[in-house]
C-alpha cells in the first residue's frame, strides 16, 4: 500500500476483476458499485410507477385488483425512497467526488465506506425478497395500526429499512469526518466547493434522523410480534405516536433527499456559466440552515392525524421558516445566472429543469405546510404532485444531471451530446406532462393511494399516465445513451467542462490514489472571474 | 481544522479516582433522594423528577468530562454531543406539545348559518 | 517499524489518523443517542399520560439491585478509563488488567440484570400480550414493563457488544499491538463503554426512582 508507483494508471484499469472491486476501499469503485445497485433500484421503481399509472389510466379495475394496486404504489414508494434517492447522490455520485474535492486519497474509513455497500446490498436484498413475497400494502409510511396487525412481510421490510439506514448512517459519517480532517491544506471552509456543505449538511440529517426510523422500525417490529402497546391503540398505545417517530426521521430525510442536489445545482450553475458563484457564505449557511430547521417541522404531514392543535399550529409556522433559506439558494443561482457566459450543454439543461420544477414543488409545500389550506388539500393527488416535483422534479433532475456532469471523470467516456440533451428536454417535458395534471386532479379533491377514481378525474389521469409513459422513454433515451457512451463514447479530456473544480484538475479516468501528488491549491473552485482554466 | 499536538494530553490519576468517587457518592445521593417526596415538601410538582434529572445530568456531565475526556479535547467533540443532546430534547419537547394537548378542539359557537353559501343556493 | 507504522496510506500523519477516528465514534454516539431517544420519547409520553401507572408500577423493580448494578457500571467506567490512561504512559502490562476488570464487571452487570429479568419472567411482568401480573394497579402497566425491558434490552445489548469490544482490544493490548503512540482503537472502545454507561446513568433514575 505504502509502495505507490505513481504511474497514471487509471482506476478502472488498475487491479481488475470481480474479485478485486467486491474487496476493494477505493471510493471511486465503492461510488460505481452503488451506482448500479442505485440505477437498478430505480429501473424497478419505475416500472412499479408504469404498473400504478397503467390502472389509473380509467376509472375501476382495469388490469389488476385494489389489492394489487395497493402493494404496487406501496414498493414504489419503498424501492425509490429507501433504496433510490436517499443513497442515490450521497453514496454513489458523492462517494465518487466528494474525496477528490477535497484533495483526499480516499474518504476517512475507507473499510467502513465498503461495509455501507455491503449492508445497502442486504438491505437491498431484503427489500426486493419482500417484494417478490408479495410486497406490503401499507404505503411507505407503514402507519400503525393497520402495518402492526396486517399480514405480509411488513416485519421483513421493516428491517430492510432499518438496515438501509445504517447503510446512510455510515456514509454521512464517512462523509463529515473526510471534510473535516482530511481536507488539504489550502482548502478552506469558504474554499470549497459548495457540493461539500451540501454532502455536509445532509450528513448531520443522516446521523441524527436516521438512527430515528432505526428505532421506530425496533418498536415496529416488536408491535407485530407482541403488542407492546406503544403504537398499537387496542393495546393502549398512541397510533398517532408512530407518526411522529416515523416522521421524525422521515421529514429530514427529505433534505437528505433535497439537499444533496441543491449541491450539485451549485456545481452546474456556476460551471456553466463560467462566473463566481453568486452569494458563496449565503448558499453555504443556508444548507445548514435548512438541515437544521428540517428537524423542526416533521409535524406538518400529520395535520389531519388527530395531533393536537396546539402542535399543529407551531409546526405550520415553523413549516415555513423552511422556506427562507431554500429561496435564498434559488435567488443566489439565479443571481449566478445572470450576465454569465452560459453553455446549455447537457448537465445545464437540468440544472435549468431542476430551477423551474423544484420551485414550483417548493411553493406548493407552502400551500401544504399552510395549516387550513392542508385539510383540504391533504391526502389529495395535490400532495402527490408536491413531492413528484421536489423529489423527482428536483432531487432525481439534479441526480441524473450530475451524473452526466461527472460522468467523463468517472469512466472516461464521452455521451453523445446532441442526445443527452434531447434525453434532458424529453425528461423535462415528460415530468410535466405527468404530474402537472396531478395538481389539478388534487386540488379539485381526487384523493391518493386509491386504484380508482370518480369519472371527473378522467382526464388529469389519462393525461398524467401517459406522460409516465412519456417520461419512462426519456429515460430510456437517457440511459442508452449513457450506456452506448461506455461503447462507442468519444474519450474525454481531463476537463471536458472548463471547470475550476479540484475533481477536474487530475486525470480521466483519476488513478486509484485520485492526484499523482497532492495538488497545491492556488484558487477557489469558483473563481472564473480571475483565473484562466486549463483544458 | 485541528491544532497539531505532538503529544496527548494525560489525565493526572486523581482526577479519574475523584471523578469515580463523586459518581458513586451521586448515585447513594439519589438513591436516598428517591424516597424523600420533594414535591410533597416544597409542594412544587414535579419535583422529585427534576431532582433525580438534576443529578442525573451532573453525573453524565463528570463521565463526559473526565471518563470521555472532553474537558481537555477539542471543543468540536462537545459540540457534537451537544447537538445529539438537542436534537433529542427537541423530539422529546415538541413530541410532548401534542401529546399534552391533545382533545382540545375550538368551541363551536352558536350563530347564523351563512345562508349565501354556495352549498346552499345549489340545494334549494 | 517506525511510529508511522500504522498510518494508512490516505492519511499524512498519525495525529490525523487518530482525530479522524474519534470524530467517527463521537459521530457514531450519537446516532446512539438518538437510536435511545425514541423510546425515551415513548416514555416520556406514557409517563405523562399515566403519572399514576408509572409510579405503582416501578415498584415491581427491585433498587437495590439497580443501585449494584449502577455502582458496577460506573466503576468499569472507571476501570476503562484507568486502562486506557495506563496505556496512554505506555504500559501495556499493566492497561490490559484494567481492560479485563472492566470486561468482569460488565458481565456481573449482565448477571445481575439476568437475575432481574429471571424475577420479571416469573411474576409475569412482561410487556404487552405477554403481561400477565395482577398487582398493579392503573392503566395500562404492561406499557410501562414493555417500555422497561425495551430500554434495559436495548442497552444490555449494548453492554453485550461492549464486551466483545473490549475483548478484542484487550487480547491486541496483551499482544503488544498498542503503545502510548498508538492506541486509538482502545481509545474509541472506551469512549464507546462510557457512552453505555452514561445512558445508564440516565436509565437508572428513569425506572427505579421514580416517585
Amino acid at each position: 500500500m505504502s509502495s505507490t508507483n505513481h504511474s497514471n494508471v487509471s482506476y478502472l484499469e488498475d487491479k481488475k476483476g470481480l474479485w478485486n472491486w467486491l474487496t476493494t476501499v477505493d471510493h471511486k469503485k465503492i461510488g460505481l458499485m452503488y451506482l448500479g445497485l442505485i440505477l437498478a433500484s430505480f429501473l424497478v421503481g419505475g416500472i412499479l410507477a408504469m404498473l400504478v399509472r397503467m390502472e389509473l389510466i380509467s376509472p375501476g379495475e382495469d388490469f389488476y385488483s385494489a389489492d394489487t394496486y395497493n402493494r404496487f404504489f406501496t414498493m414504489h414508494g419503498v424501492v425509490m425512497i429507501f433504496l433510490f434517492i436517499i443513497p442515490s447522490i450521497p453514496a454513489a455520485l458523492g462517494n465518487f467526488v466528494l474525496p477528490l474535492m477535497v484533495g483526499a486519497k480516499d474518504v476517512a474509513f475507507p473499510r467502513l465506506n465498503l461495509a455501507s455497500w455491503y449492508i445497502y446490498v442486504v438491505g437491498l436484498l431484503l427489500a426486493f425478497w419482500a417484494l417478490l413475497y408479495g410486497g406490503v400494502d401499507t404505503g411507505w409510511t407503514f402507519y400503525t395500526p393497520y402495518s402492526s396487525e396486517v399480514k405480509g412481510p411488513v416485519a421483513m421490510i421493516g428491517l430492510a429499512v432499518f438496515i438501509l439506514g445504517f447503510s446512510s448512517i455510515l456514509t454521512g459519517l464517512n462523509f463529515i469526518v473526510t471534510i473535516h480532517k482530511l481536507r488539504l491544506p489550502g482548502i478552506t471552509w469558504f474554499n470549497m466547493p459548495l457540493f461539500l456543505w451540501g454532502m455536509y449538511a445532509t450528513a448531520i440529517i443522516q446521523i441524527l434522523a436516521t438512527p430515528v426510523i432505526g428505532i421506530t422500525m425496533v418498536l415496529l417490529l416488536f408491535e407485530r410480534m407482541s403488542g407492546i402497546g406503544i403504537f398499537d391503540p387496542s393495546m393502549g398505545g398512541d397510533p398517532v405516536l408512530f407518526q411522529h417517530f416515523f416522521w421524525f426521521y422521515s421529514h429530514p430525510a427529505v433534505y437528505i433527499m433535497i439537499l444533496p442536489a441543491m449541491a450539485i445545482i451549485s456545481e452546474l450553475i456556476s460551471t456553466f456559466s463560467h462566473k463566481k458563484i453568486f452569494g458563496y457564505k449565503a448558499i453555504a449557511y443556508s444548507s445548514v440552515a435548512i438541515a437544521l430547521i428540517s428537524f423542526l417541522v416533521w409535524g406538518h404531514h400529520m395535520f389531519t392525524s388527530g395531533q393536537s392543535r396546539f402542535a399543529a399550529m407551531v409546526f405550520s409556522f415553523l413549516t415555513f421558516g423552511v422556506a427562507v433559506p431554500s429561496a435564498i439558494k434559488v435567488f443566489n443561482w439565479l443571481a449566478t445566472l445572470y450576465k454569465g457566459s452560459i453553455s446549455l450543454e447537457t448537465p445545464m439543461l437540468y440544472a435549468l429543469s431542476f430551477l423551474f420544477l423544484f420551485t414550483i414543488g417548493g411553493l406548493t409545500g407552502l400551500f401544504l405546510g399552510t395549516l387550513a389550506v392542508d385539510i383540504h388539500l391533504h391526502d389529495t393527488y395535490f400532495v402527490v404532485a408536491h413531492f413528484h416535483y421536489v423529489m423527482f422534479g428536483g432531487t432525481v433532475v439534479a441526480f441524473i444531471g450530475g451524473l452526466h456532469y461527472w460522468w467523463p471523470k468517472m469512466t472516461g467516456k464521452m455521451f453523445n451530446e446532441t442526445w443527452g440533451k434531447i434525453g434532458a428536454v424529453l425528461v423535462f417535458l415528460g415530468f410535466n406532462f405527468t404530474f402537472m395534471p396531478q395538481f389539478l386532479a388534487g386540488f379539485r379533491g381526487m384523493p391518493r393511494r386509491y386504484f380508482t377514481y370518480a369519472d371527473e378525474f378522467t382526464i388529469f389521469n389519462v393525461l398524467s399516465s401517459l406522460g409516465a409513459f412519456f417520461l419512462g422513454i426519456a429515460f430510456v433515451i437517457v440511459g442508452i445513451n449513457l450506456v452506448m457512451s461506455l461503447i462507442n463514447g468519444k474519450k474525454a479530456g481531463q476537463n471536458p467542462w472548463h471547470s475550476l473544480s479540484l475533481e477536474w484538475q487530475t486525470q480521466t479516468p483519476p488513478i486509484t490514489e485520485n492526484f499523482a501528488q497532492d495538488p497545491v491549491i492556488t484558487h477557489g473552485p469558483y473563481d472564473y472571474d480571475t483565473q484562466e482554466v486549463n483544458h | 481544522m485541528s491544532e497539531k499536538h505532538s503529544h496527548v494530553h494525560v489525565t493526572p490519576l486523581w482526577v479519574y479516582l475523584a471523578v469515580g468517587g463523586a459518581l458513586l457518592v451521586l448515585t447513594g445521593i439519589t438513591v436516598a433522594a428517591s424516597f424523600v417526596d420533594f414535591t410533597a415538601l416544597f409542594g412544587i410538582g414535579s419535583l422529585n423528577f427534576a431532582v433525580a434529572m438534576i443529578i442525573a445530568t451532573i453525573k453524565a456531565t463528570l463521565v463526559a468530562l473526565f471518563f470521555m475526556h472532553l474537558y481537555s479535547d477539542s471543543k468540536f467533540y462537545s459540540l457534537t454531543l451537544l447537538a445529539g443532546i438537542a436534537c433529542l430534547m427537541i423530539f422529546i419537547v415538541i413530541t410532548l406539545l401534542d401529546t399534552n394537548y391533545r382533545g382540545e378542539i375550538y368551541e363551536i359557537e352558536k350563530g347564523p348559518i351563512e345562508p349565501k353559501a354556495k352549498i346552499y343556493r345549489s340545494a334549494e | 517499524m517506525s511510529t508511522q507504522f500504522h498510518v494508512a496510506h490516505h492519511f499524512t500523519d498519525a495525529e490525523q489518523q487518530r482525530e479522524s477516528a474519534k470524530l467517527g465514534m463521537w459521530l457514531f454516539l450519537l446516532t446512539e443517542i438518538l437510536l435511545f431517544g425514541g423510546v425515551f420519547v415513548a416514555y416520556a409520553v406514557y409517563r405523562v399520560w399515566n403519572p399514576e401507572m408509572f409510579i405503582n408500577a416501578h415498584k415491581a423493580l427491585d433498587v437495590s439491585l439497580g443501585t449494584i448494578n449502577t455502582a458496577v457500571l460506573i466503576i468499569s467506567s472507571l476501570t476503562v478509563a484507568l486502562g486506557i490512561r495506563e496505556i496512554q504512559l505506555g504500559r501495556a502490562k499493566t492497561s490490559w488488567k484494567y481492560l479485563l476488570v472492566t470486561i468482569l464487571l460488565a458481565c456481573v452487570f449482565l448477571v445481575i440484570k439476568y437475575f432481574e429479568y429471571a424475577h420479571k419472567f416469573h411474576e409475569g411482568q412482561l410487556p404487552g400480550k405477554f403481561y400477565t401480573y395482577e398487582g398493579i394497579v392503573g392503566t395500562n402497566p404492561h406499557v410501562f414493563f414493555s417500555i422497561y425491558f425495551l430500554l434495559t434490552g436495548i442497552h444490555a445489548f449494548h453492554i453485550l457488544i461492549g464486551i466483545s469490544l473490549l475483548t478484542w482490544v484487550m487480547i491486541r493490548t496483551m499482544k503488544g499491538h498498542f503503545s502510548s503512540e498508538y492506541y486509538t482503537p482502545v481509545e474509541i472502545t472506551g469512549l464507546y463503554w462510557h457512552l453505555v454507561d452514561l445512558i445508564w446513568i440516565f436509565l437508572f433514575p428513569l425506572l427505579y426512582l421514580i416517585g
